[in-house]
């Protein structure tokens, strides 16, 4: 329902206050995967494609727009394409075709020099195996992207100083990656991606490598940080629980091809097809699903029970239609847009009951 | 992709049909014993025919042809432009060379005397060897410098030093640029760098001699310029390794925040690969010793010249003197440039006091500059006094030899006759004494048996060119002691390399045996055999299984202990014993190391059966060295470089194609269907 619709004349408009808009975004690998474009071969799936031309789709006509401040989650499972895209976006891996706008800013189209700029100032990345710098102490893997701006000694020391403290390392300043667990040498990465102040931050299933109880802190810190600095950052994960969690919207992703972008409770609740049903069957409803999903239209009269917001989670929301006998009235502001009551609760609860047992 | 992948269909209660019967295909190795079957049929009949033998002093046209060659291009010195660079390089070579001897080894002219004596190099070396690598190589260092004099080659010792190090300083220089080229470049870029690095190093050592005495003339401008090539290419192919093995994930998150291309490579890359590059620059620096030590036989200056000399004259002790400094050098070397590479690591990671290391640093440098002021103006601190040392030791070793054989001659003596009967003599006659086309047909039909069409292009070219350069029976002769050395070199490395994987006290006994053995240069391996077993081939056969055995061993025991652990675990679980789980689990698991252990096996023999060329081993070694030292037999001896060449690119070809047709060594996903439908 979200899904970006490519009419130009509105992604045109949306992408000149975008933080981050991509269009038509297309990766071939293989040999000749820019003359596949436009052509029927195009239309192939994977496999066909791969038989017939010997290249391989990673990413397909994938286009979305991200507003400043959002947290974007790009999810799908392994060789679902995700790690391709977000390379894409920094050119880290060149697109085959389709255009890339971070901050107003062609990035398709961007000299060398000037995807370098884009990549020092305006984006920075956060990736699965850290990519730590193992010569350098901490200190200087964060300041490593001031370092090649040529920021002085000095200055850049002080600003990594003030990021490795905000990423709760304070006092290894001056140990070595090695000597650290992984789940601080993330921090580290971390801090790295911000010292730079970037505006873009992309993270490329920066957790999957980490125990789940650090992972868990490492998300939390993640939204904390979020909630301080308010940075755009486009989050890649395979992890569906960690998708929601941290997006406010999520993209999903499956053979390169986008097959559903919305917010949480919209993936949950309506699922696009059989395979994000599939997907999210295991996912506890009443957590993610907001009253929106669940309420009926009153019958005649809304009555007088109490009032909850529409985008009020159903778990949440829960204890306060319990213990009301007779329906609660849901506003959409000052609207009345329904009424919800223990069955509309007890359905999604009981459903979930029914579904793990 | 694979989320949507789905199982395939269990096929039906009914059962599947029955694999097809295996064809009937008889193992190469049934194969091979066939063509030998054969071959020996066909020489039991044939024999003496053909068999291209040429006498001591005759000549082929070709051979001629070289020599007329040799002489055209040393006519044409004053107008051939590339002649007049290649002298002038080696002009430069050898006035940089002796630039340094006036420094540190021979009188400068006027004063009798070198600029700084003894005393003051050996504190210098003892002032560097501390600042970069602690006081124990210092003191090791000051220990090998003294002994160098102590036995009375301080200034062959110097030489040696000098050489090296002006070919190692250009090694790197040109080497370290062509690292990061293969380091960074593409596939393409890559392949064609590897396989030049692949030609010089399958040449053995003793080759290159003698077309650089040519382009660069001899003494120590033809001995930098060899040493220099012969030691670049471990540091290219290291180094660039080391490069190309720098984590994509750290690249990729560095380049994310922006980097230049010289940034990356200034940054991240180099610092990355530091360890490997030291490990490089010590290999080079080995093999610079060692080719610096043979290349005595083009009159380089060095502790190679008395070693060459005592060999010539058959005089144990008079070579084992200075081949035992030779060692003590390799060693110094070897230590300090591995606790140089531990030391800046250290510092590196902030583990060291710097102001305190600068302090001391300052203070040791006193005695030091007293040192070199003593060494110029005090004639005791200039020359080393005279020792008898060397010469006593000299004689005791002779006199100890004398003994040894007499003692042991028997055993040696039986050892030298059952190898030399059973095994070296029957192969010779084989390939020696078969007609030239009987052989060369034997060979291509068990090239193809063994590496398949892939070995067979470069076996017909490598045969061809043996033909043509005339040397057919010498070539011969020369790759039977290369084949039997082999044959040793495998027997050792299986029953060590088997033993050292399985015994772990075994292995922390020899490794430093044989990581000392791969230090020393191949050259010294001589001197005691000469002693052992007199001037013959089997010298140079025994001192190449001693000098190949150290690297085949370590293979194999890498090899095998590099087998899966959960795998022997298994096997062991099911009740195998100790012989079954060696024979049918870790060596077919490390069938790959096997191969190249064998494959190494074979060129370091090649490379020793010729340098043993001098003390008897006769063929293509000994036309080499009479190729130097006599004007009209340079053209044989040219014919025997390029022979030698020949012969190491056919084994050295062969083999690869043997282990790479091997494909369950190289992909077990390519495993033939029988063998997966049975696992």
């Amino acid at each position: 329902m979200t899904t970006v619709s490519p009419d130009e004349t509105t992604t045109a408009t949306v992408g000149a206050d975008s933080a981050l808009s991509v269009r038509h975004l297309w990766k071939i690998f293989g040999r000749g995967g820019d003359k596949i474009i436009g052509t029927p071969d195009a239309e192939l799936s994977r496999a066909e494609l791969k038989e017939k031309t010997g290249c391989v789709v990673g990413v397909r006509d994938v286009s979305f727009e991200v507003p400043p401040g959002e947290v974007f989650v790009v999810m799908g499972l392994s060789g679902s394409g995700k790690s391709t895209l977000v390379r894409c976006l920094t050119r880290l891996i060149e697109p085959t075709d389709g255009d890339v706008v971070i901050d107003g800013e062609d990035v398709t189209k961007a000299s060398d020099s000037q995807l370098r700029e884009l990549r020092r100032n305006h984006t920075s990345m956060v990736f699965q195996h850290f990519g730590l710098l193992p010569h350098r102490q901490v200190i200087d893997n964060v300041a490593y992207g001031l370092e090649i701006r040529g920021v002085g000694k000095k200055e850049r020391r002080a600003k990594a100083a003030e990021v490795v403290e905000l990423v709760g390392l304070s006092g290894y300043e001056r140990s070595y990656p090695d000597q650290l667990s992984g789940g601080m040498q993330q921090r580290v990465g971390l801090a790295r991606a911000l010292a730079g102040d970037p505006s873009l931050l992309l993270f490329d299933e920066p957790f999957s490598a980490l125990d789940p109880l650090i992972r868990r802190d490492m998300q939390n810190e993640v939204i904390r940080l979020h909630e301080e600095l308010g940075k755009t950052m486009v989050f890649i994960t395979h992890d569906l629980a960690e998708a929601l969690k941290l997006g406010d919207r999520i993209l999903i992703m499956r053979d390169g091809e986008v097959v559903q972008i919305g917010t949480p409770d919209q993936i949950i609740g309506a699922p696009a097809d059989e395979y994000v049903r599939d997907f999210t069957s295991e996912v506890p409803r009443s957590h993610v699903l907001t009253l929106k999903w669940v309420m009926h239209e009153p019958n005649g009269d809304a009555g007088d029970g109490p009032v909850l917001q529409s985008d009020q989670i159903v778990r949440d929301a829960a204890r306060v239609v319990l213990d009301h006998h007779g329906p609660c009235r849901v506003m959409e502001g000052d609207k009345l847009v329904g009424v919800v009551d223990d069955e509309d609760i007890l359905r999604v609860v009981v459903a979930e009951e029914e579904a793990t047992a | 992709m694979s989320a949507t992948t789905e199982a395939p269909p269990r096929p039906a209660a009914k059962e599947p049909p029955p694999p097809p019967a295996e064809p009937r295909r008889l193992p190469r190795w049934a194969w091979a014993l066939i063509v030998i079957g054969v071959w020996i049929l066909v020489w039991s009949v044939t024999k003496g025919q053909d068999t291209l033998a040429i006498a001591a002093r005759e000549h082929t046209e070709v051979q001629d042809k070289l020599t007329d060659f040799r002489d055209s291009v040393l006519a044409s010195r004053d107008t051939n432009p590339v002649i007049q660079f290649t002298y002038q390089l080696g002009e430069w070579f050898k006035s940089l060379v002796d630039w340094f001897q006036r420094m540190i080894s021979i009188p400068d002219f006027p004063r009798p005397v070198p600029q700084i004596g003894w005393v003051g190099v050996t504190a210098v070396a003892t002032w560097i060897g501390l600042a970069v690598a602690g006081w124990r190589i210092a003191i090791l260092v000051a220990a090998s410098f003294v002994t160098f004099g102590l036995f009375g080659y301080w200034s062959d010792s110097m030489d040696l030093l000098i050489v090296t190090f002006v070919a190692v300083a250009f090694a790197v220089l040109i080497g370290m640029p062509l690292a990061v080229l293969l380091g960074t470049t593409s596939r393409i870029g890559n392949s064609i760098i590897n396989t030049i690095l692949d030609i010089f190093q399958t040449m053995p050592t003793f080759v290159y001699l003698l077309p650089i005495v040519l382009f660069f003339g001899i003494g120590a401008s033809a001995g930098v310029v060899c040493t220099l090539i012969y030691a670049m290419p471990p540091l290219i192919r290291i180094a660039g390794h080391g490069i190309r093995s720098v984590s994509g994930t750290t690249i990729e998150a560095t380049d994310s925040a922006g980097q230049t291309r010289s940034q990356r490579l200034r940054k991240v890359q180099l610092p990355m690969a530091r360890k490997t590059i030291v490990v490089g620059v010590n290999q080079t620096i080995m093999a610079a010793l060692s080719m610096a030590t043979i290349a005595a036989y083009v009159d380089s200056p060095g502790l190679g010249q008395p070693v060459l000399n005592s060999l010539f004259k058959n005089d144990v002790g008079g070579a084992f003197v200075p081949g035992m400094l030779i060692v003590v050098m390799a060693v110094m070397l070897d230590r300090s440039t591995t606790a140089a590479s531990e030391a800046s690591e250290k510092a590196a990671r902030g583990g060291v006091d710097m102001r305190q290391r600068r302090i001391v640093l300052a203070l040791t440098a006193i005695p030091v500059v007293v040192a070199l002021w003593m060494s110029r103006y005090y004639t005791w601190a200039a020359e080393f006094p005279e020792t008898e040392l060397g010469p006593k030791l000299a004689d005791k070793v002779n006199s100890f030899t004398d003994w040894f054989v007499d003692t042991f001659s028997t055993y040696t003596e039986w050892f030298k006759n059952v190898i030399t009967d059973y095994l070296l003599n029957p192969m010779q006659d084989l390939l020696a004494e078969s007609p030239w086309y009987v052989s060369a047909l034997a060979i291509l039909a068990l090239a193809l048996v063994l590496g398949g069409v892939r070995a067979l292009i470069p076996t017909v070219i490598c045969l061809w060119g043996l033909k043509f350069f005339g040397l057919w029976h010498d070539a011969m002769i020369t790759l039977n002691m290369t084949l039997v050395g082999t044959v040793l070199v495998m027997i050792l490395a299986l029953v060590f390399g088997v033993l050292m994987a399985r015994r772990k006290a075994v292995d922390l006994g020899l490794r430093p045996l044989l990581d000392a053995g791969q230090t020393i240069p191949p050259f010294v391996y001589l001197i005691p055999m000469l002693a052992l077993f007199g001037p013959t081939r089997f010298t140079a056969i025994i001192a190449g299984v001693v000098y190949a055995a150290p690297v085949a061993i370590k293979l194999v025991a890498d090899g095998v202990s590099g087998v899966s652990a959960t795998t022997v675990e298994a096997s062991r679980s099911t009740g195998a014993t100790a012989w079954q789980e060696i024979t049918k689990v870790q060596l077919p698991m490390a069938k790959g190391s096997l191969v190249l252990a064998a494959n190494q096996g074979l060129l370091y023999m090649l490379s020793m059966a010729v340098i043993g060329g001098m003390v008897g081993a006769g063929a293509l070694g000994y036309d080499v060295v009479l190729g130097f030292s006599r004007s009209e037999e340079w053209g044989k001896g040219a014919a025997a470089g390029i022979s030698i060449v020949l012969l190491g690119i056919m084994v050295d070809r062969i083999a690869r194609a043997a282990a790479d047709k091997d494909e369950v060594t190289h992909n077990p996903a390519k495993r033939p269907w029988w063998r997966s439908a049975m696992g």
